[in-house]
């Protein structure tokens, strides 16, 4: 399927008439929708490889999903082979990612939020926006916003840094105690392809 | 993992300035068929590296690749074909890659390379 067919498809989609906001129903565009799930996606932290596995359900031609722990990269793969996926998994540490260039066309991640380790989201962001040539959809703690967008734009190669779900938030679910968290789900354009295809 | 992947990937080891290509060392291919999408391979040609491809598809034991192309070939039927199938359909399964510049092997098991750096080679 091609971009512009998706989006159109998508676009076509009946939204909510009225949304319920105890439910947070707001409806996701079709423009993110599409873009985040075309062609070459890379899922950085890919874990059990949920986005990876949307991503080519969706049509992704070319899915690769990086994770630095090889338990779950079992889990991945035998995910990946129930739904008769075809997606490459690499066991790497995302920030020591060795990669030729912008190939890949849209980094999709759910990074670590660096409340173990301070900054792991920012070098998962950093590397997303080297390597992905059309787009990086992030989620990131509300509470690192301003922070998030200065980094990205001064920092990291990003042209653009907007916010999709500046409504309320999504919700990071932990399993430990029952917290909430809230967060942001980010769409950074990367330098030098900015525009093109777009 | 596809060949695809594999044009991607670099040794990212510390100090070493050119670590692609990988060198591969196979034990294992698998093919996996593929949907032809004629469009998605008229898109990725440009950001292939031909020769590094080329030289990875002859290593895992598929030689109908021309040494050196331009984007005419798009044009012919017979090319995609070949294109598509030593892009996206072989798999090496069980094998290495191996750092140009030092040699360190990165096995790869069950089609997942292992690029995980020791402590001395971040």
């Amino acid at each position: 399927m091609k971009l512009k067919q998706l989006e159109g498809l998508l676009g076509d989609l009946q939204q909510f008439s009225n949304p319920k906001a105890e439910l947070e129903q707001y409806p996701t565009g079709p423009h993110i929708a599409s873009r985040m799930l075309f062609t070459v996606v890379a899922d950085f932290g890919c874990g059990c490889g949920t986005l990876g596995a949307a991503a080519a359900l969706l049509g992704a031609e070319h899915v690769i999903g990086i994770d630095i722990d090889s338990q779950s990269l079992e889990i991945a793969s035998l995910n990946a082979e129930d739904l008769e996926l075809d997606i490459n998994l690499i066991q790497c540490n995302v920030k020591n990612l060795g990669w030729r260039g912008q190939t890949v066309d849209t980094v999709v991640m759910n990074p670590p939020f660096g409340t173990r380790k301070k900054g792991a989201d920012m070098e998962f962001l950093s590397v997303a926006l080297k390597i992905a040539s059309q787009a990086v959809y992030s989620l990131h703690k509300t509470s690192t916003r301003d922070h998030i967008k200065r980094a990205a734009l001064r920092d990291f190669n990003a042209s653009s840094a907007e916010l999709r779900f500046d409504v309320p938030h999504l919700y990071k679910f932990h399993k430990k105690k029952e917290v909430d968290i809230a967060v942001d789900l980010w769409r950074f354009v990367p330098k030098v392809n900015q525009g093109k295809g777009d | 993992m596809r060949l695809l992947t594999h044009n991607m990937l670099s040794s990212n080891i510390k100090g070493v300035s050119n670590g692609f290509p990988l060198r591969i060392e196979v034990e294992k291919v698998a093919e996996k068929q593929v949907d032809f999408n004629a469009d998605f391979l008229r898109n990725m040609f440009p950001k292939i590296e031909w020769k590094a491809f080329v030289d990875a598809a002859k290593t895992i034991g598929y030689a109908e690749l021309p040494e050196e192309v331009d984007s005419s070939a798009l044009e012919s039927e017979e090319f995609l074909n070949k294109f598509h199938h030593a892009l996206l359909e072989l798999h090496l399964e069980e094998g290495a890659l191996v750092c140009p510049e030092t040699g360190r092997r990165f096995p790869v098991s069950k089609g997942i390379p292992n690029m995980l750096l020791h402590e001395d080679e971040v």
